[in-house]
This record gives structure tokens, C-alpha cells and sequence, in this order.
């Protein structure tokens, strides 16, 4: 299906997925004025905003299969594979937010319906990320999510770790914005465009002041992003804005923002500067490695497991990170089949630790764990289970993942780097292993130490299903592999056609 | 029989059974009734022992090197796919794996009181592990298996340990991990490499990356360290030995003599099969082989003394380990037909001996809740059968001649004597140094007056651990005797591995350039 985003059914069909998700959210946010005072409000709002993500996915995934795209002209969205890819793992991981923060919210006394729509906010916000192929479009797209998970962040008005979490997120993720702002103007300075497909070409032909600038201008723009996925030295605020926001706000950050926000990264770098390659993979490359070596060894010396998941967050920047270094569709593949995992697997830890966390939020420490496996098999296998993936252990969707972003810098000619990897993911067993010790192999503290774990049905069933997948895909990942790899070719620039603008020098693939 | 089993076509199943019983049968335990587990488990590991046993009889030493072969396709993007197969030298290490099984079932019977259904689980995925390490062809598979592997043996030492089980069973886990995960990176080097080297072919099949990879230079130098460490960690040599004292010691009996019997050799097998074959440069240059014979050396020396002096049995046997693998390294590392038959032979015979002594250890703690060797003393007088297998055993550890300990060590000296002499010369004195801390050991806790009153009351052998040691004895008696049937297997393995290396290391070193896509 070729789309022309001039004709207006075209555009609408591109933008589908956000539409409907735009227009069920304004519902529901009037349906949550309305009935503010209702008990079961939240609840209300909760489940019709999950019809209204899966009703969205729907359309991703029938837009996906008609094989819509556009060709030959520079857009400001764009209708590719990747984005598709991307948007299915943002839906997914927002509607296990929302699964789970039903259950939360009512556990925690909250009536907050608005809280669902926020979270909706947040995924539009997320989609437009994946989507946008023009710089302001990434931008818009940025700080829609960026603002809603600032409220959702200090939805809690009665914790003041809460607010303060919120607070230092706004601050911090403000002054990340305007670098990323400010990297926009110089791209578009030295190359005159802000559309990704015309920066490809102009970028590589960049010489003398304008090159300082656009490479002024990928700092910057790393720098946006790297506080976005919190990579070192940009992570400082991840710890205690984890720590501080209501734990499934903490998962969304963890896994669906990181995803969003990764997808957008790694388009930027592959879609518009893959050509200049060369100017900006030992940029990268250091940011990984800081990132890897920093969380890893931070996340070592944590008690709270919370803390200790905010920090291994952090590491798992590093990893996917570690992909976009050889600026290869390998490296972009392997990065959106190990965010697809990540996702799925954070949410999955982090639901285990709600369901731990008695109402008020008692921070749950390792030893809080002690003899879980005695009185709840299922939430002690679902935790073993997810710390394994995130360890990268075989038999696990996190080793496949690991394995193909080892893969692709390996093959990329970056073995340093995979060894760094392989190096600091050892250093990782140091704190999943004593997870599934404290579980498995203490015992519990007093007899009724696990009384308070309650949860509800659904999530339960969540939880198996997403065991289900981490153990299936690590044995076949086969059809996730082929999608991602699918979404990956996306940023082959023979599918790119140069636009209209005249090129100032011939092309060639490196200056 | 041989016709039987052709018949069934045996071949056509035989590996596949034998990775896909015990998994199943883990399933099966994990979720029967707790009162079915020891029997279910007993039942499975014996299936897989007698299915095991098809492989003795049909095994050709004179067919083709790699038999009983299975390749289906499994992550085709990446090249990846299921390969296994039989040589000489894995056949061994298969059977010694589904022999020792039933016999830690049976052991565990009476020691493992709590949380049953996952320890036999665990002991049966385990079995899984190991045995789809000793017959993958594919890097990939084979590196799945070796960590998966993990994974069980860290729940059995950490859940039914001793005292510090969680310091032993963490420690086991990083020191493992922290080896192979190089080895990973290690292994998708040579798969880019063999991909270049063939125009584009990409795959981790062992035959197409030995055929392929030829990687020289700087670049097979840290290969080869990769794989050194992964192998080197599980043998384990000097200085990489100090996680398998706090293992063997913590683990219950089971679990210890798995790992002694069969997870020790995964390390001697990984540089038969993979790392001397792939970098015979790199294996075979001054340095290496200066290095590798002197932690041998270390290792083999320094087991003893250590043994010597320790006063828990457990901890004795467990360094005595250390000592008998160095003498495994050391027959590797000579490169001749004699001493890499040797080196076999003592892997099966370490793998049964001190099986059977980490029973015996087993057996008597369960009756004194002590293995500390001064608690015992003239207990000859109330347990005179357990004394005499205990013995027998020892002197099997020993290398006694007519007993199995004495053909593989002597193999060894013989081969190495060749080709290391004064290496040798020293390693002999480690031989007199394992009789003196086990026969020592003996007289202490066996012979003279009964000195506690506690030992007074001891109950001889059950029927159920005769069970457990008679099948063990037999095979110290034939082995030492008749070791002709296994060497005979294992020749023409041996035979094609050395020429392989031979071949290798006399073709001319390529440099190349770091692989890219």
C-alpha cells in the first residue's frame, strides 16, 4: 500500500495508530472528569484504556501487514518496518503499565482515573519518538512523553520521595531538552534541513564550519538522548527518580520510555548520520562502555531492589547501546529485539516487587525476598526467570538478545567492546544471582514473612504469559528474529531516493 | 544385539533420546507427587543408562570418526543449528555420565530429606547438560549446553549444601560463567572468520570453523586465551582451583560427585575437542607449553601436599582432585598416542574412583554427621565392610596396579616421559604423595583401637549402598584388568585427534585481519 501524505485519507491512515490512540485518551479523560468521585473510577478508565492500546496495536499491526509505505519523498513521519516494530513494543509495554497499575493504584488507595490517561499521553508521545523522521516531529514526540511521565512521576501526592522524584526528573529532563534543542538548530544549521532523509546526503558533503557544527550538533543530540536512556554520565538522575516514583511509573520509565527513546536514537543515528559513521561510533562507543562498566558496579552495591533494577537499567543502556556502535542494520536489529525482551522482562521483575511491596511501599530489600519459593512458586519462578534473561543466561530471550548485539559488534570489527560486554554482564550475576538465592536458597525470615504478597488474577496471568514468551523465544527466537531483522532494513539508504534539494558535492558512502 | 539395534535404528535416536529422557524426565519428577520423586528419578536415570549402553555395543571403531550424528537446523539466520554426534572420545565420557547418574540417585536416597521432587529434578536436568556438552559439533549448542549446565548444579549445591553453601554455590557460578563468557566472544570470532574465510558461508559447525578458521597471529593468541580460561576454570588448574574445594566440600554427595566424576572433565574434554585442535600454534609454541606443563606441574604437586594435610575427608578428595586432573593436562599436553590415552583413561578412572570415594564420604557422614578424619578411628572393628570398600577404593585413587587407577596413570608417565622428562620425573613424586595422604588417612580413620565411643555404634553397609558401591567396584576391577574393550574405542578417536593437530600444526600460520560483515 503506497501512501501519499499530501491526500488527506493517506495521512490519516499513516498516522492511524496515534489518532485513535489521541482520540481515545481525550474520551477518557472527559469520562474521568466526569466521574472523579467514583471508587471504581480508576479501575474504569484503567481497563477502557487497555481496550483502547490494543485497539491501537490492531492498527499498527494491520498497517504492518498491508505492507503500507511511502516512497521518494522526504516526510516528516515515517511509514516504515521500524516503526512498526518500535510501536508494537511501546503498546505492549504500556499496556503491561497499565495491567499493572490497576491493581497498584487500588492496593495504594489512589483514585486517580487520570492516571491511565497520562499514561496514554505518554505512549502517543512514545509513538510520534518511533515515528517521527523529521527532527521536531522526534522533538514533539520527546517532550509529550517527557511531560507526562513528569506528572506520573509525582502522581503520588501524598509521598514526598514522590514529588521530589518528579521534581529532579522535570529539572534534569528539562535542561536535556534544551540540548537536544540546541543539537536540532545545529544539524539544521550545517545541513539545512531537519528531515532525516535530506540530512543523510547533506551531512557527508558537510566541509569547514558547517562540519564543526554538525558535529557540535550530534553531541548534543547524543547528549538529549543519552539523559533520556540514561546512559553514563548522563544517568544521574535514573537512581533516584526510579526509586522515588510509584513503582509500575518506575517500570514504565525502565522499560517503555528506554525502548521509545531508543528507537528514536537509533534511528537518528542510521537514518540521518550513517553516513558519517566514522564521526560518531567512538563517541558511542565510550558512552557504552561508561555506561556498561558504571551500572554494573553501582547496581553491585545496592540493597533495595529497586534501586539495584533502576541501576541494572543503567547497564542494560550500555548493552543496547553496544548495538548502535557499528552503525550496522545488525546493530539496529539486534537493539530492537533485545528492547522487545527488555520490556517484557523489566515489567515482569518489576510486578514481582509490586506484588512484594505491602501498601504504603516499604522498600523491599534482597533479604525482604528470603524464601519466596516456599510460599509462592509461581512469583519466585517468574522473578528466577526474568533475573536469568536479564543475566543473558541460555534458555532465556536475554541471552538471544545479548548474544545478537555481541554478534553484530563482533562483526562490525569491535571485539574490545563485546568483550567489555561479556566482561561487565559477569559482574551482572553478582546481583541477579543473590535475587534468586535470597528466593530459592535462604529461609524465610518468620513463618508468615509472605503473607501480604497478594496478586490479582490478571497479572498473574500476565506473568505466565510473559515467562511463556522469555522461555519460548530464548530456545526459538526465529520469528522474532526475522521481524526485527525486517524492521532494521528500514535504514538502508538504497531505499532512500534523494530529494529535490541539489547535493553540493557527489555522494560517496564515507568523506 | 548389534543386529537388534540396527533394527531400531539406533542411531538414527540414540543422542536425541538420551538429551530428551532426562529433560523429560526432570518435567515428569518436577511435577508428580513428592513421594514418587526418588523412584521416578531412579527409573529415568536407569532408562537413559541402558539406552546408554547401545552406544558401547554399536559404536564402530573402525566406521567413520563422528556417528550416531543429528543435524536439523535451528536459528538457520545465524548459521546455527543442532549437530551432535559420537567419537571415541566422547563415548566415554557419555557413558561414564549415564553410569554415575542412577548410582547419585540411589545415593541421595536416604541424605536428601527436603524439597525432593527439585533435587531429582535438577539432578536430571543436569544430566541433559552434560550430556549435550560431550556430543554438540555445533559452538553454539555447545555453549548453550555448558551453561545450562549451570544452572542446576547452582540450585543442588545452594538449596541442599552444607554449612556455607551460598558463598560455595556463588562462587562456583561466577568462576564458570566468568570463563565462558570469553569464550563466547572467542567463539564468534572464529564464526566471522570461518564466514569470511569461505565466501560468505556462515555457520558454527565444528568441522566447517576447523576448516575455515584459520586464524593465526595476535588475534589465535587471545583466542586460544579464551578458550583457555573457560577449559582451564573447569579442569580446574592452578591458580584457577580455588572454587572447587568450596564446591566439592558443600555440595551434597550427589552433587559432589558429579562434579568431581563429570564437570571436571568437561574442561579436559573442551581442550581435547576444541581448543588444542582449533590453535595447535598457539597450544604447541614455547610459551604456552611452558606455562600449561608448569600449572600441570604446580597443580599436580601442590593437590597432593594439600590433601596431605587436610583434616576433613571431603576436602582430601576434593584436592585430590586437583592433583589427578593436573596428570589429565599433562597427558594432553604430550601430544603422543600414549599419553593422550592415558589422560582419557584417568578422566574415566578419576571420574569413578573418586565417584566412589565421595560416596563412601557421603555414606559415613549420614551415620556420624562428621567427616573430620580424627572423629574416626579403628572403626574397621564396627563397619568392616565399608573399611574394606573404602580401601579398595583408595588404593584404586592410589593407581595400585590391577586396579583402574594405576593403567591411566601409568599411560601418562609412559607418554609424557617422551615428550616432558624431567616434568615427568616430578610428577612421579605426586604419586607416591597420593599414597601416603590416602593410606594415612586410612590408618587413622580405620585401623587400631576404636578411640570414640560413638564410633562403637556404627551400622555397616545397607543393601542400597551395596548397590551403590558393587557396580562401582566392578568396574575398578575390569578397568584395571581388561582395559582393552575401552582403549580399543578410543584408539582410532585418539588416533585421527593427534593426526588432526599434527596436520594443523605443521600447515603454515595465517595472519589475518579482524573479521568484519
Amino acid at each position: 500500500m503506497n501512501l501519499d501524505l499530501a491526500n488527506g485519507r493517506d495521512l490519516v491512515l499513516a498516522l492511524l495508530p496515534e489518532l485513535i490512540l489521541s482520540v481515545w485518551a481525550m474520551l477518557l479523560l472527559l469520562h474521568a472528569a466526569w466521574r472523579h468521585k467514583e471508587p471504581d473510577a480508576q479501575r474504569q478508565v484503567g481497563w477502557l484504556s487497555l481496550v483502547g492500546i490494543i485497539i491501537a496495536a490492531g492498527s499498527v499491526m494491520w498497517l504492518w501487514a498491508s505492507g503500507a509505505r511511502i516512497e521518494g519523498i522526504a516526510t516528516s513521519v515515517a511509514v516504515d518496518k521500524w516503526r512498526w516494530a518500535g510501536s508494537l513494543i511501546v503498546l505492549i509495554g504500556t499496556g503491561l503499565t497499565t495491567v499493572l497499575a490497576i491493581g497498584y493504584l487500588d492496593r495504594e488507595d489512589l483514585r486517580i482515573p487520570e492516571f491511565h490517561v497520562m499514561v496514554l499521553f505518554a505512549a502517543i508521545g512514545m509513538l510520534f519518538l518511533v515515528s517521527g523522521s523529521d527532527l521536531f516531529v522526534i522533538f514533539l514526540g520527546l517532550e509529550l512523553m517527557s511531560v507526562s511521565v513528569y506528572v506520573l512521576a509525582g502522581i503520588n501526592r501524598r509521598s514526598i520521595v514522590s514529588a521530589e522524584a518528579a521534581l529532579k526528573y522535570f529539572l534534569l529532563g528539562a535542561f536535556a531538552s534544551a540540548f537536544f534543542l540546541y543539537g536540532i538548530a545545529l544539524v539544521y544549521g550545517a545541513t539545512g534541513s531537519t528531515k532525516l532523509q535530506v540530512i543523510t546526503f547533506q551531512a557527508p558533503v558537510t566541509t569547514g564550519s558547517a562540519q564543526l557544527m554538525l558535529l557540535a550538533g550530534i553531541a548534543m543530540l547524543c547528549i538529549g538522548f543519552g539523559f533520556k536512556v540514561a546512559a553514563v554520565p548522563f544517568h544521574q538522575w535514573a537512581p533516584d527518580v526510579y526509586d522515588g516514583a510509584p513503582t509500575p511509573v518506575t517500570a514504565f520509565m525502565a522499560a517503555t520510555v528506554k525502548a521509545a527513546a531508543f528507537g528514536a536514537f537509533v534511528r537518528v543515528m542510521l537514518q540521518a548520520l550513517g553516513l558519517v559513521h566514522q564521526d560518531w561510533d567512538q563517541v558511542i562507543w565510550w558512552l557504552a562502555a561508561a555506561t556498561m562498566v558504571v551500572g554494573n558496579l553501582i547496581a553491585l552495591a545496592q540493597r533495595s531492589v529497586k534501586r539495584m533494577l533502576a541501576y541494572s537499567s543503567v547497564a542494560h543502556a550500555g548493552y543496547l547501546l553496544t548495538g548502535l556502535v557499528p552503525g550496522s542494520a545488525a546493530g539496529a536489529a539486534a537493539s530492537l529485539f533485545y528492547l522487545l525482551f527488555y520490556t517484557v522482562v523489566t515489567v515482569a521483575a518489576f510486578s514481582v516487587l509490586i506484588a512484594k511491596g505491602r501498601q504504603g511501599e516499604r522498600e523491599v530489600t534482597f533479604d525482604d525476598l528470603a524464601g519466596l519459593a516456599q510460599s509462592d512458586r509461581l512469583l519466585a519462578f517468574v522473578m528466577a526467570v526474568s533475573m536469568l534473561s536479564l543475566l543473558g543466561f541460555p534458555g532465556t530471550a536475554g541471552f538471544m538478545g545479548k548474544w545478537y548485539i555481541l554478534t553484530s559488534a563482533t562483526g562490525g570489527g569491535y571485539p574490545m567492546l563485546a568483550a567489555l560486554l561479556v566482561i561487565t554482564s559477569v559482574v551482572s550475576a553478582g546481583y541477579y544471582l543473590p535475587i534468586i538465592m535470597a528466593m530459592y536458597m535462604k529461609s524465610r525470615a518468620h513463618e508468615r514473612a509472605h503473607e501480604g504478597v497478594q496478586l490479582p488474577g490478571v497479572v498473574r496471568g500476565m506473568l505466565v504469559a510473559a515467562t511463556a514468551i522469555i522461555l519460548v523465544f530464548g530456545v526459538w527466537p526465529n520469528r522474532a528474529l526475522d521481524l526485527a531483522r525486517e524492521g532494521s532494513h528500514s535504514f538502508m539508504p538504497s531505499r532512500i531516493v534523494p530529494l529535490a534539494t541539489p547535493l553540493a558535492a557527489p555522494l560517496s558512502p564515507h568523506r | 544385539m548389534t543386529e537388534l539395534l540396527d533394527s531400531l535404528r539406533y542411531d538414527r535416536w540414540a543422542i536425541q533420546a538420551l538429551l530428551l529422557i532426562p529433560f523429560a524426565g526432570a518435567l515428569v519428577v518436577a511435577l508428580a507427587p513428592a513421594r514418587f520423586a526418588k523412584g521416578l528419578a531412579l527409573a529415568v536415570s536407569l532408562i537413559e543408562f541402558i539406552v546408554s549402553l547401545g552406544l558401547w555395543i554399536s559404536y564402530d571403531p573402525a566406521g567413520p570418526p563422528m556417528q550416531f550424528m543429528g543435524v536439523e537446523p535451528w536459528i538457520p539466520a545465524w548459521g546455527i543449528s543442532y549437530r551432535v554426534g559420537i567419537d571415541g572420545i566422547s563415548l566415554m565420557m557419555v557413558l561414564l555420565t549415564t553410569f554415575l547418574m542412577p548410582l547419585s540417585v540411589l545415593g541421595s536416597w536416604a541424605g536428601i530429606t527436603t524439597r525432593q521432587r527439585g533435587f531429582y529434578a535438577m539432578l536430571l536436568a543436569l544430566t541433559t547438560g552434560m550430556i549435550g556438552v560431550f556430543v554438540a559439533l555445533d559452538l553454539f549448542f555447545f555453549y548453550v549446553m555448558w551453561e545450562v549446565m549451570l544452572i542446576p548444579m547452582y540450585f543442588i549445591i545452594g538449596i541442599w549444601g552444607g554449612q556455607r553453601r551460598l558463598y560455595a554455590a556463588i562462587k562456583f557460578f561466577i568462576y564458570t560463567m566468568a570463563g565462558s563468557l570469553l569464550m563466547l566472544v572467542a567463539i564468534l570470532y572464529l564464526y566471522f572468520a570461518a564466514g569470511q574465510a569461505s565466501g560468505g558461508q556462515h555457520s558454527f559447525a565444528l568441522d566447517h570453523i576447523m576448516r575455515f578458521a584459520l586464524v593465526g597471529g595476535k588475534p589465535a593468541a587471545w583466542l586460544f586465551v579464551a578458550f583457555f580460561l573457560a577449559f582451564a576454570i573447569k579442569v580446574p588448574m592452578v591458580p584457577f582451583h580455588t572454587w572447587l574445594p568450596d564446591a566439592h566440600v558443600e555440595a551434597p554427595t550427589a552433587g559432589s560427585v558429579i562434579l568431581a566424576g563429570v564437570l571436571l572433565k568437561m574442561g579436559t574434554y573442551g581442550f581435547i575437542r576444541f581448543a588444542v585442535p582449533l590453535f595447535p600454534h598457539v597450544a604447541f609454541s614455547p610459551t604456552t607449553v611452558n606455562v600449561v606443563v608448569t600449572l600441570s606441574l604446580i597443580g599436580i604437586i601442590y593437590g597432593a601436599l594439600v590433601a596431605m594435610v587436610q583434616p576433613d575427608l571431603k576436602k582430601l578428595v576434593a584436592y585430590s582432585s586437583v592433583s589427578h586432573l593436573g596428570f589429565v593436562m599433562l597427558g594432553i599436553w604430550a601430544l603422543n598416542e600414549q599419553s593422550t590415552q592415558g589422560a582419557m583413561m584417568v578422566m574415566i578412572n578419576h571420574g569413578i574412583s573418586t565417584g566412589a570415594l565421595f560416596f563412601l564420604v557421603g555414606m559415613i557422614y549420614e551415620r556420624r554427621h562428621s567427616r573430620m578424619i580424627e572423629d574416626f578411628g579403628g572403626i574397621a572393628r564396627t563397619v568392616p565392610l565399608f573399611s574394606a570398600v573404602l580401601t579398595i577404593v583408595a588404593l584404586s585413587s592410589i593407581g595400585l596396579p590391577a586396579t583402574n587407577g594405576f593403567v591411566g596413570e601409568f599411560l601418562v608417565l609412559v607418554g609424557s616421559f617422551r615428550a616432558y622428562p624431567w616434568a615427568t620425573a616430578l610428577a612421579t613424586t605426586a604419586v607416591i604423595a597420593a599414597a601416603a595422604y590416602l593410606l594415612w588417612a586410612l590408618k587413622r580413620m580405620l585401623y587400631g583401637n576404636i578411640t570414640k565411643q560413638e564410633n562403637r555404634e556404627l551400622t555397616d553397609l545397607t543393601g542400597r549402598e551395596y548397590a551403590v558401591m558393587v557396580p562401582l567396584l566392578v568396574m575398578i576391577v575390569w578397568l584395571g584388568l581388561y582395559p582393552k574393550p575401552v582403549l580399543e574405542r578410543m584408539g582410532p578417536s585418539v588416533r585421527s585427534y593427534l593426526e588432526t593437530v599434527q596436520e594443523r600444526r605443521a600447515g603454515p600460520e595465517q595472519v589475518v585481519t579482524p573479521p568484519t560483515e
